[in-house]
């Protein structure tokens, strides 16, 4: 035996362990109902792989491990899946959590299972894959998965395994009985970890008190290869805690921050090596573990091998509790454990022991005093903390002195408030300030991250800002240059073609004239007042008159050629020709009028001038009938333009009704050129017929050519707007009506009919188009989801009208939202009927 | 004289020489920005809510830097306006009403069947956690969601609801220890435990 090293403080408990080690680990019943919790351990929870009614095995996998932290569940007996929900799980808060319910079939018929045949010759990784997929997990505190501990060999020099078996706190004795009666499995889990850990020195620290256990240990041990020493420690709380262990052991103190395995040393429970012997030899995973039921209320205190999942009240029921007894639960032990409320709280990993106590064993928490500080607190703690100022500090709530004070140090033993002459709760503060700290830093965090995407977000938003601005100056520079390039390549086109932009040189001769005019104004200003630079003027007016000339030149070329341009003749810019040149050729009439009367000007320039004004104006006339019988003609041949025929055939009637007004004005008069004016009507008649005629026939083509294309893809929003302006036509027609007389009338009346009739076939045209896409709509389905979303939109509209009423006072607003609101109502409504009429196709 | 002379030339090469040294480290140590904004933008909770009136939490912290107040906070609540307080040396105060009250956390939950995938409130989310795409369904990443309820008003069919961040095992926390009422009392006032004693039977 090796030299045993102290740690400061710790205390001495009454130990109550010798009620439950009286009689050997019993088989527990087989309960009714299992709960199995997904999450029994720090990390993450485990993710199911059953389904609800699904039959399982006994060892059969229910859970999977999700990340690198997080252990597997495996069902501990035969029977169904009954739920996966929250249920009541055994934890402080008293909270519920996921849990699979497994409903017992009471056959307990286990799933083919066999161990390893050769542990030693397997890789490390694939044994310690068999032990993950066995779901092993620490039995003494957290509950960490085994698995992961088990890989630290890989970046940590091992040197040191320490096997807890110390069970330092008062009551609990399944560790003790597992010794007594299954040291050879111990060993045999202690023999696969050294030879996945490969440490030079193997420890198992026990306290003295289990001299019984010691025994058989040492009589397991004896003629054993490997190199493992069983150090019997005092007794004292917390001997047993991992750190405190360790530094008894060896007299190492692990540093604060880091883990055990950071100075060469790993801790295992000596449960969890019971279990990795059964993982690897017989290939059963964790579904049960030894649970020490105790306390004054039960009347055969014992230890239990139970499932994993069992129900407190079956364990208690196994152990026959003294309901009437029975004041406190407690789960795990007096100093570390919580009383819990609920007996159907099950066993889980981590579940080492049930106290089932009388009021006089665990009387309710004394009323905390004033702190006088005594500093037995101080004395006692195993950690060396200042248990006082955490105190303060935690009252107070100063968690960042609370936190400098090393205050994620405390194990929460328990022995601080175990001493407390004023009955101070000091672990429930510790816990307090400990969880106050853990979510400030959690919300910091979160609030970190937060910053993170909203920075980010900002600038990805000012980044696509930017990329827009890029884009659109590329392409604002791209049309630019396009223009450029065009206008190079019409200055290049001059030279070549004719065809020009005469506006363009208009404007340019223009400018050049202006251009020329105010130079030569600069030029005669400087020669009245004699200063300047005359010369310079002089040859500034010489290149505005060239430039102005050129211009001039290009332009009238330009025009020149223009009515070369064949093919393209634009009849409306013919026309406006014509009548430009009728215009001049009045004012030149008009000005050869003047200058005769008043017998001043050169009458004979002004004759030349009117004359060729005359010529022009016939010529333009000319050239525009031309055209224009060539574009009627082209216009006709090409297919007829409804709307422009309709046009022409208007202006023919009004062309008409003027000339006859115009007629009638002259016959009142008795003014001359009267046949001129009716041989004109009687052409315009014709006229106004011919284009009247023109226009029918083409209506009717269209008609009978746009019947087919109806029927192919119907254009509702056309057809609605054909029968809306046919039925506004009737009406028209129909107020017309109503002012005219005699044969005019009748024929109105005809008219009417014809309307009536066709705004009757328009709707009807409406209605089927209408009623064939609503049927092939809801045949589809398509529509029901844009109804769905009307629906949706309507609801939305009425829920926030709503609300905007509830916050308006104003009576005149109030009136107004209550109309929208009973508008939006009814809105809301059709659209859900319409939706239930649609919903069930 | 030449003592007087001595002293003024030497005050003179000092002030050169501790010129040069201040004039080099203004140029060499310059800090950038405004430390203070970024110590007070660490405090603020970052929900980028808007509710204190400033387009984000970080220009709320610039104005306070600039001698806004600091209560306007709701989402940070009174522990933040301690930490600003305590961190800009002022009178710790209130929280302001008129910019809404401290409230439960929230995380925004989309009912997925009634979206209708109009995109809106992706564009309306300060910290990107809404996920989806025009005519898709979309739903929010609640690790994400800092609460701010930004996104629920430009929602057209008020299908997104703020649940409060349910108490799991994960993020429970311990209560502080009930203040006892016997502060007072001595010990032997008091009869230790018998009276609850005699109350239990």
């Amino acid at each position: 035996m090796g030299k045993v090293f102290a740690f400061h403080g710790g205390i001495h408990p009454p130990e109550n362990k010798k009620q439950s080690t009286r009689t050997p680990i019993r088989k527990a019943p087989l309960p009714k109902l299992l709960y199995l919790p997904l999450q029994q351990h720090i990390g993450m929870a485990a993710s199911p792989l059953v389904n609800v009614g699904d039959r399982v095995l006994k060892g059969q996998m229910i859970a999977e491990p999700v990340g690198r932290i997080s252990a597997s569940l495996h069902a501990p007996t035969s029977g169904t899946i009954r739920s996966i929900g929250p249920h009541p799980v055994p934890h402080a808060s008293g909270l519920e959590s996921d849990c699979i319910v497994i409903e017992s079939d009471g056959q307990d018929e286990w799933l083919e299972h066999k161990g390893l045949e050769d542990y030693t010759q397997l890789e490390p990784s694939a044994l310690i894959e068999h032990i993950r997929r066995c779901g092993i997990a620490g039995m003494g505190g957290a509950g960490f998965p085994t698995d992961v501990k088990l890989h630290l060999g890989d970046d940590h020099i091992v040197n040191t395994l320490i096997i807890n078996a110390a069970e330092c706190e008062p009551y609990i004795t399944a560790d003790d009985m597992l010794m007594r009666e299954r040291a050879h499995e111990i060993l045999g889990g202690i023999r696969v970890i050294s030879h996945l850990l490969k440490p030079s020195h193997i420890m198992i620290g026990i306290e003295d008190n289990k001299s019984h256990a010691i025994h058989t240990l040492e009589s397991v041990l004896k003629g054993c290869d490997l190199n493992i020493d069983i150090r019997v420690v005092p007794t004292k709380y917390p001997s047993g805690g991992e750190r405190q262990l360790i530094q008894l052991l060896t007299g190492l103190e692990v540093p604060s921050g880091h883990i055990p395995a950071d100075i060469g040393i790993v801790c295992q429970n000596i449960g969890t090596t019971a279990a990795i012997y059964r993982a690897v030899h017989h290939g059963e995973p964790l579904i049960s573990r030894i649970v020490t039921v105790t306390g004054d209320a039960v009347a055969q205190p014992q230890n239990l091998e139970a499932l994993i999942g069992t129900p407190f009240a079956d364990l208690l029921d196994a152990a026959n509790v003294y309901e009437n007894k029975l004041y406190r639960l407690v789960m795990g032990g007096p100093m570390m454990g919580v009383t819990i409320e609920h007996d159907q709280i099950p066993v889980i990993k981590t579940t080492n022991c049930i106290i089932a106590a009388t009021i006089d064993e665990m009387p309710p928490a004394p009323p905390e005093q004033p702190c006088i500080r005594c500093n037995m607190c101080e004395q006692v703690c195993p950690v060396t903390l200042l248990p006082q100022q955490l105190y303060w500090f935690s009252k107070g709530r100063e968690f960042d002195k609370a936190k400098h004070h090393n205050l994620f140090d405390c194990i929460e033993c328990g022995a601080c408030a175990y001493v407390c002459p004023s009955s101070i709760p000091l672990v429930q503060y510790y816990r307090f300030a400990k969880s106050e700290i853990r979510t400030e830093e959690a919300e910091q965090r979160k609030a970190d991250h937060a910053r993170e995407r909203f920075e980010a977000r900002q600038a990805r938003l000012e980044r696509e800002q930017e990329e827009k601005e890029a884009r659109r100056k590329a392409r604002a520079e791209e049309a630019a240059r396009a223009q450029k390039a065009r206008k190079s390549a019409e200055t290049e086109t001059t030279a070549a073609e004719p065809v020009q932009d005469i506006n363009a040189l208009k404007t340019a001769a223009a400018v050049a004239r202006t251009k020329l005019k105010k130079a030569q104004k600069a030029l005669d200003a400087a020669r009245d007042s004699g200063e300047g630079d005359i010369p310079a003027l002089e040859a500034a007016v010489q290149a505005a008159q060239t430039s102005s000339e050129q211009a001039q030149q290009a332009l009238e070329k330009a025009e020149g050629a223009k009515p070369a341009a064949p093919a393209a003749v634009d009849t409306k810019q013919l026309k406006t020709a014509a009548a430009v040149a009728r215009t001049k050729l009045k004012k030149a009439q008009k000005a050869l009028d003047a200058a005769r009367e008043s017998g001043e000007g050169d009458l004979a320039t002004l004759e030349a001038a009117l004359k060729a004004a005359q010529e022009s104006a016939d010529q333009a006339q000319q050239a525009f009938e031309q055209a224009e019988s060539g574009a009627s003609t082209d216009a006709a041949a090409a297919g007829p333009d409804l709307k422009q025929l309709k046009t022409a055939a208007a202006v023919a009637r009004t062309k008409l009704k003027k000339a006859r007004d115009a007629l009638k004005n002259a016959e009142d008069k008795g003014l001359e050129g009267l046949d001129k004016l009716r041989a004109t009507l009687t052409t315009l008649e014709q006229k106004a017929d011919e284009a009247d005629k023109a226009y029918k026939d083409a209506e009717s083509a269209a008609g009978a050519s746009a019947a087919p294309a109806q029927a192919a893809p119907i254009d509702m929003k056309a057809l609605k707007q054909q029968v809306s302006i046919m039925r506004t036509k009737l009406k028209k027609a129909e107020a017309a009506l109503d002012g005219l007389e005699g044969d005019e009338r009748t024929q109105a009346e005809q008219a009417l009919e014809e309307l009536r009739q066709r705004h009757a076939e328009a709707d009807k045209a409406f209605k089927a188009a209408e009623q064939a896409q609503i049927d092939a709509a809801a045949a589809q389905g398509v529509d029901l989801k844009q109804l769905k979303i009307d629906a949706a939109m309507a609801r939305a509209a009425v829920t926030k009208l709503e609300r905007a009423l509830a916050k308006t006072e104003e009576a005149q607003e109030r009136t107004s939202i209550e109309a929208e609101l009973v508008t939006a109502r009814d809105k809301a409504e059709q659209l859900n009927k319409t939706l239930q009429q649609h919903e069930p196709a | 004289m030449t003592t007087v002379i001595t002293a003024i030339l030497i005050l003179f090469g000092l002030a050169v020489v501790f010129g040069i040294i201040l004039g080099y480290a203004s140029v060499r140590f310059r800090v950038e920005g405004n430390p203070i904004v970024d110590q007070i933008d660490a405090l603020l909770p970052q929900t980028q809510c808007g509710q204190c009136g400033y387009p984000g939490c970080r220009p709320y912290a610039e104005a306070i830097s600039n001698g806004d107040a600091i209560n306007k906070c709701p989402p940070g609540g009174q522990s933040t306006i301690e930490a600003l307080a305590d961190l800009l040396d002022v009178e710790a105060v209130p929280l302001d009403a008129e910019h809404g009250e401290e409230q439960a956390k929230t995380v925004a939950f989309i009912r997925e069947d009634e979206c209708i995938g109009c995109t809106k409130c992706i564009q309306a989310c300060p910290v990107d956690a809404i996920l989806g795409a025009a005519k898709q369904m979309h739903t929010v990443i609640s690790s994400e969601c800092t609460g701010c309820d930004l996104c629920v008003e430009p929602c057209p069919v008020d299908c997104i609801d703020m649940i409060p961040v349910e108490t799991t095992i994960a993020n429970w926390k311990w209560p502080a220890p009930a203040e006892s009422r016997n502060l007072n009392l001595i010990a032997t006032d008091r009869g230790r435990g018998e009276l609850q004693h005699q109350e239990a039977h």
